[in-house]
């Protein structure tokens, strides 16, 4: 419930603004290292902005602009992943990239790529022709050319990721605030007061973390912002879980200068994307699906993997990225005010978070924010969906199926929407789950989740007959 | 609970709805020993069991039932004569030879069986497989979530929806919104007509309902909820019509992920598996009946489907009709035609379950219908018909004991 908007919601080394996957990690990274940490959400649930639809790959950053803030965060937020995902739950599929080149101009290009990557760092990568990378990936349309592989692009789960960070942030003694807007606030030499729809509360440092608003949050509470935000749509098809044995690599295109182009690729939840796409547009809230690009979407998939015609489309969604007029990320901290600005994220935010995390932790020492790391931290684990480790469904006591698609158990979602991090929105119940997510879109479960998920979701499914 | 599921039966049934449970009364009735329905639904019955309307069981009982009734009546009489019917139990998996994974609360396991018939039934089409544009709101719900929530659980996801689709199931799903007092908005329709028979067509005048026909949603609106649908006729006019839900209906195909991920052949062109004369896939332990072997057919025909195909299985199980020994396969030329079931012809002189073919044709076709077994006209019949309407063919329209190819094609024309 809402407190009174006058209730002081108390007092925090570290206020971050926005619980994206950045925002998420930026707090496991300051509670881990002592800091008392809120995070603060203006949506009902965690992860409903720039980090709800991405392609969901560990990227390795082999085609990051070399010397960027971007690459050095990627390769970070990398290896700390490797390091702590075991100890999370979180999955790791040792998928591998393979970049292909389809056009005489893409062949031209792969020299400097495979250049590149190895100037960033990624140097196990050899090049191939056109037969071995068929070899690689039998599926293949007709037209490769060339292509080379980058064995340690892996893929992950977008949501139990952030979901992790942000739990073990909670379970180390942060503060979490959902449906809670920051509608303005001050500095006064030493400490932040933000005023939120849910009440004030006071800082001693303020991250803004806040994704597709980054810069009005700034232009709120600095009076300016060094960079505008300009919304990227990207939208992607998802194939049913027969497609995903038509490829095992990351299928990557050789990218241009303005996106890495349509990549098709499983899912952590055993499925197949193809997507996205990079449009520009004004908008921030609204990611609108479009037929006529959907169809290109997938006339493009059959192209790179024939056997695609004919698979069946599971669901279709697109995601916002906040890119801005500039390439790399925008991480500024401004001096004298105890102010961090975590902004355009414009793309390979999962990748990046834990080393942008770590990023922004070295710029708070600037302000002399210095605390003694927590000893031993607890770790606690997500519970699994991926589909290449073992699910719920196989374990005794998981209170029988309610999705059957994505067979997703009543011990599941009981346990997503219990806890520190309960689901508040189907939209979040689904991310922790997978339910609903498979390919009848909720035909056979929706009654029993509706039912199960009566008077504890803020937009429940269904009114119960009664409320007239 | 998996604790109390034996490890065996005769005959495993996969799917407790119309069919499976007609079948499990047919295989008791014709003495087999065990007989084991499996449903991984909390209630058996089937897509019935929430439709909240009539008329069933017309064929089945000889009187007027609304859905629920009808359920329950079906399971009774499996019960009755004899069948075990577990609910909440999923198969996860069909093994060569008829064995089956099965999950439950309690876990997973395996069980056995001589013969095994799958009835896992039908599932409309989504939002996302026919790419409709927009945001991803809630309250784009399928024919069977909205009865589900009404039906099963008195919840309402939305006061004023539009109905997209004119298929027998829309016309189902305007029977339900007067349940809770939905009123929809308005009924759309992508073709030029109503695709369900008469009267139903006559309902959305009879609720006030505007039809819309040559209109097709271009975009849902919404964050949180629907708030609206972009339109758009078939001469290029666009409008917006404020709604607080979509149900997206019909559009039907078989549940068969369970068949697409197994040893069993499947046909494309169903979306179901292939099966001879007999309800027999291509593993001779395996038979399928009911919606599984096609979109989709009413609760009465899938039931008799089960009876008749329960009938074939409790004969092999006798031995009186021997192992799969497929002779003939029919396939289908042009795109008119959009499907035909039987797929295959095993040579076997004991009478056939499925005594005709059942076809349907992609497009409203008026012509002939030419059948050819290896090269040669063997039949040439006048056909009229629209789509996702049923059309039959007798079996024997085949001359006995003919092998090899038989071809199905459509001529346009005058019939």
């Amino acid at each position: 419930m809402p407190a009174a908007p006058s209730a002081l919601q108390g007092s925090f080394d570290v206020a971050v603004i926005g619980a994206g996957v950045i925002g998420c990690a930026i707090a496991r990274r300051f509670t881990l290292e002592g800091a008392r940490v809120a995070v603060i959400e203006k949506a009902p649930d965690i992860l409903d902005g720039a980090s709800k639809g991405n392609s969901a790959i560990l990227h390795t950053g082999f085609d990051a602009p070399p010397g960027a803030l971007e690459t050095a965060c990627i390769a970070e937020g990398y290896a700390e992943y490797l390091e702590i995902h075991d100890k999370l739950g979180l999955p790791l599929i040792r998928a591998g990239a393979l970049v292909v080149a389809w056009t005489e101009e893409e062949e031209a290009l792969l020299p400097a790529l495979i250049q590149q990557a190895r100037d960033n760092g990624v140097a196990d990568i050899a090049p191939l022709s056109a037969a071995e990378t068929r070899a690689l990936e039998p599926g293949l349309g007709a037209g490769v050319r060339a292509g080379f592989r980058v064995p340690r692009e892996y893929l992950i789960d977008p949501w139990s990721a952030p979901h992790a960070y942000l739990l073990q942030a909670l379970a180390n003694g942060a503060t979490l605030l959902r449906g809670c807007e920051v509608t303005g606030g001050g500095f006064d030499g030493a400490m932040w007061r933000l005023e939120t729809t849910r009440g004030p509360l006071s800082a001693g440092i303020v991250i803004n973390a806040a994704g597709l608003y980054g810069d009005r949050i700034d232009a709120r509470l600095i009076g300016h912002s060094d960079f505008t935000i300009r919304p990227r749509k990207g939208q992607f098809i998802v194939y049913d879980k027969p497609a995903a044995a038509l490829a095992t690599h990351i299928l990557l295109p050789v990218p241009s200068k303005i996106t890495k182009g349509i990549v098709v690729c499983r899912t952590a939840f055993g499925n197949l994307i193809v997507g996205p796409t990079a449009e520009d547009q004004d908008d921030r809230e609204t990611a609108a699906l479009v037929p006529e690009t959907l169809a290109a979407l997938r006339a493009r998939g059959e192209e790179i993997l024939p056997a695609l015609a004919g698979q069946d489309v599971t669901a279709i969604y697109a995601g916002l990225r906040p890119a801005s007029e500039f390439k790399d990320y925008q991480i500024r901290a401004h001096a004298g005010l105890n102010y961090v600005t975590v902004g355009a994220i414009r793309s390979t935010g999962l990748s990046s978070a834990l080393g942008t995390a770590r990023h922004v932790h070295r710029l708070c020492a600037e302000f002399g924010h210095q605390r003694t790391p927590l000893g031993a931290p607890v770790w606690p684990q997500v519970t699994g969906i991926s589909e290449y480790a073992r699910r719920d469904w196989q374990c005794p006591g998981n209170g029988g199926i309610v999705c059957h698609c994505e067979r997703v158990t009543r011990r599941e979602i009981e346990a997503a929407l219990s806890g520190p991090l309960a689901a508040q929105s189907l939209a979040g119940l689904k991310r922790r789950t997978r339910v609903t997510m498979g390919r009848c879109q909720g035909f056979y479960c929706s009654a029993a989740l509706a039912a199960l998920t009566k008077g504890r979701l803020t937009q429940p499914m269904a009114e119960a007959e009664d409320d007239r | 609970m998996t604790g109390d599921l034996p490890g065996f039966a005769d005959v495993v049934i996969v799917g407790a709805g119309p069919a499976g449970l007609a079948a499990a009364a047919e295989l008791k009735a014709r003495g087999v020993g065990s007989v084991l329905v499996l449903e991984r639904e909390a209630q058996a019955g089937g897509i019935p069991r929430h439709c909240g309307h009539s008329p069933f069981g017309m064929r089945e009982f000889h009187r007027l039932l609304r859905g629920p009734a009808y359920a329950a009546r079906l399971l009774a009489r499996a019960q009755a004569a004899g069948a075990l019917v577990k609910t909440g139990v999923t198969v996860t998996a069909l093994h060569p030879g008829s064995g089956l994974s099965v999950a439950s609360a309690g876990g997973l396991r395996q069980i056995t069986a001589r013969r095994v018939l799958l009835c896992t039934g039908v599932r409309e089409s989504t939002r996302a497989a026919r790419l409709i544009g927009g945001t991803k709101p809630g309250g784009v719900l399928s024919t069977g979530a909205l009865q589900g929530m009404v039906h099963l659980q008195a919840l309402r996801p939305f006061r004023n929806p539009v109905v997209l689709g004119t298929e027998l199931v829309s016309f189902s799903a305007l029977l339900t919104c007067r349940h809770l007092g939905i009123r929809p908005a308005a009924m759309i329709e992508p073709g030029p007509r109503v695709t369900a028979r008469r009267p139903a067509g006559l309902l959305p005048r009879l609720q006030g309902v505007p039809l819309l026909r040559n209109t097709s949603i271009t975009a849902i609106e919404g964050r949180d909820r629907v708030t609206g649908v972009s339109l758009q006729t078939a001469d290029g006019a666009r409008r917006r019509l404020a709604c607080d839900g979509v149900i997206v209906t019909g559009g039907f195909r078989p549940e068969a992920a369970l068949v697409r991920d197994s040893h069993l052949t499947m046909d494309p062109a169903t979306g179901g598996p292939v099966v001879d004369q007999f309800g027999r896939c291509s593993d001779p332990a395996y038979f399928a009946a009911g919606n599984l072997l096609r979109p989709v057919e009413t609760a009465g025909w899938s039931w008799n489907e089960g009876r008749i195909i329960g009938r074939a299985i409790a004969e092999s199980l006798g031995d009186e009709v021997p192992d799969f020994a497929q002779n003939m396969k029919i396939e289908l030329q042009g795109d008119v035609l959009k499907y035909i079931l039987p797929q295959t012809l095993s040579a076997c002189p004991a009478p056939a379950a499925l005594r005709h073919f059942q076809l349907r044709v992609t497009r409203p076709a008026r012509g002939r219908l030419i059948l050819r077994v290896n090269g040669e006209v063997v039949l040439s019949r006048a056909l009229s018909a629209l789509p996702e309407r049923r059309i039959t063919l007798p079996l024997n329209a085949l001359p006995a004991g003919a092998e090899g190819v038989a071809e199905l094609s459509f001529e346009d024309g005058p019939a």
